[in-house]
């Protein structure tokens, strides 16, 4: 059986620049049970792992009245910088929407 | 006045909109009409540089849909964060623009700008009363004075200043995203909770409504919330999506702080009062003990230029990562041969589009990749020593081996010269806020008088 990923359960995933300090990105999952999987598989150890971040900079929101997980942690390369390869910050969602979750009960 | 309504055209002056969509927040009895001119989104050169990201003739359309309406309707017309970064180069600018389509159209409306630049002598004497926003630390002299613009985020208290003394358009210099649409509302004596709230909701125009291309959006608000339309009569605001950008470029979805206090939404309920128009009730807004105004400022950090090559070999291709630290070795020793720069003395970065170049370290895909482009992105102090640099690199951009290979490829410049001189690179250095009272920071300018 195939894996399953966060993305597939969600409607939409997407990372933006929360002012020029800090990333943003939020897991619009497509329903309830979508939401209590991402709700329970995404936590700081899982961010900092993906996103080379320290785990006490991150911070989590789960928002069950829209099924969103909200992830925001400071941007590790400064904005505009010579490193930076994401100005917006707008492709930094793809390793969290690709992180393997067990399957919703059906 | 028991309600206000606010047009809100585009998330930004200059991105352009069907001019029937604003015909139609008029129709609908629009008070006012509020839009963004800019950000710090697109990067530190903006406000590094004092120019605009749009182009004069887009932003001159926009003024042109919005001073058409708003003159027949006899409404006023407030721009925010003018010229992209807010700059008093910024504001001039979209006042330049401003006053040759208010002459084109033949009308006589009152302009105030208003202006947020600060000086590094200035804010200097404000040190002790300047504090760090997390993740930035403690602010010194020095790196004020290292910033080549430093604007003052301002609240809605300026824009209302502008109003009160007559203005018909205000031309604001770097402002809140929220204060553009707050002020009217509040100076008309809407309460604080749903005016932020709605301020907030409608600062990317049409993004809270199922069809962000059909046009912007109008919120009405009143003693008890707000309600909110899209201008386009085919396209409809949910309560899931009105709630949901809430979360837009937020790094804390529930609370925003403002210049004078923090929206709080804990308690806001989103309720459809139609398939299109949604209605938000139990916002609030809790006064700060303290009135803040955000910092920002950016500095050059050296100059730039960049080098594209691309590579469609699958026997490169197979050995792409051993292929690309073998060039970053071999170009640091060839640099330091030729120019005799150490490695501290400019420094390179080598993007592989089509593999990793986005996410870096951070990629999760593994596997060969069908096509590459090989950018290389050369900082040095100067122009002259970063363009040195990337010719250096010339050669082996087009003829670099792989470890492993004992015949010389070659591969595809996509344009000649290779180089681009990108000119001045910059970065934001300030992330902190000073106390002070609202209007302090501001100058602001009616008809030719200074009002404050």
């Amino acid at each position: 059986m195939p894996e399953t990923t966060l993305a597939d359960l969600a409607h939409e995933v997407r990372s933006k620049n929360a002012g020029p300090f800090w990333v943003t990105m939020e897991l619009f999952m497509r329903d309830a049970a979508g939401y209590r999987v991402a709700a329970d598989s995404v936590n700081e150890r899982v961010i900092a792992a993906l996103y080379h971040v320290d785990e006490g900079t991150i911070r989590i929101f789960r928002i069950p009245s829209l099924n969103v997980v909200k992830v925001s942690f400071p941007r590790p390369v400064s904005q505009g910088s010579l490193l930076d390869r994401d100005m917006h910050a707008g492709q930094h969602h793809v390793p969290l929407a690709r992180v393997v979750v067990p399957a919703p009960p059906a | 006045m028991d309600k206000v309504r606010v047009l809100a055209p585009s998330g930004m002056l200059g991105a352009g909109w069907d001019h029937a969509t604003v015909e139609r927040g008029i129709a609908l009895g629009a008070d006012v009409i509020s839009i963004d001119g800019g950000s710090t989104d697109s990067g530190p050169y903006y406000l590094g540089a004092a120019t605009a990201k749009t182009t004069a003739k887009a932003v001159a359309r926009d003024l042109r849909s919005l001073f058409t309406v708003a003159a027949e309707a006899g409404i006023p017309v407030i721009v925010g964060s003018c010229g992209t970064s807010g700059t008093d180069a910024g504001v001039d600018w979209v006042a330049g623009i401003a006053a040759d389509v208010l002459a084109e159209l033949g009308l006589d409306l009152k302009v105030a700008r208003i202006y947020s630049e600060q000086d590094a002598a200035g804010l200097k004497e404000y040190l002790d009363r300047i504090h760090p926003l997390p993740p930035l630390g403690e602010l010194d002299a020095e790196t004020l004075e290292s910033c080549t613009h430093i604007v003052g985020a301002m609240g809605h208290e300026p824009i209302v200043e502008a109003l009160r003394a007559g203005a018909q358009v205000v031309l604001a210099g770097r402002a809140t995203d929220t204060a553009v649409a707050a002020a009217f509302p509040l100076m008309k004596g809407m309460p604080p909770g749903p005016t932020w709230h709605a301020a907030k909701i409608i600062e990317c125009g049409g993004q809270c409504t199922d069809n962000p291309r059909a046009g912007g959006v109008l919120a009405t608000i009143d003693a008890d919330g707000f309600t909110i339309e899209p201008l386009d009569p085919a396209a409809a605001c949910t309560p899931i999506l009105v709630a949901a950008h809430m979360l837009y470029e937020t790094a804390n979805p529930h609370q925003m702080r403002e210049p004078d206090g923090t929206l709080d939404v804990r308690e806001a309920e989103y309720t459809a009062v139609d398939d299109r128009i949604v209605r938000v009730t139990g916002s609030q807004f809790h006064v700060a003990d303290q009135y803040t105004i955000k910092l920002e400022g950016a500095r050059i950090t050296g100059y730039e230029t960049m080098s594209f090559s691309a590579i469609r070999d699958p026997l490169v291709l197979a050995e792409i990562d051993e292929w690309a630290a073998l060039m970053c070795t071999v170009l640091t020793q060839r640099v330091a041969q030729t120019l005799g720069l150490s490695a501290g003395e400019y420094a390179f970065d080598l993007r592989l589009y089509g593999h990793n170049a986005v996410l870096g370290e951070l990629e999760p895909e593994s596997g060969p990749p069908r096509e590459v482009g090989v950018m290389l992105l050369v900082n040095a102090p100067d122009q002259a020593t970063a363009t040195a640099v990337a010719k250096v690199a010339n050669p082996l951009m087009l003829h670099l081996p792989t470890p492993s290979m004992d015949y010389l490829p070659s591969f595809a410049f996509p344009s000649s010269p290779a180089e681009v001189e990108r000119g001045a690179a910059y970065e934001f250095v300030l992330n902190h806020v000073v106390d002070c009272a609202p209007l302090e920071l501001f100058r602001i300018e009616l008809e030719g008088k200074t009002l404050a």
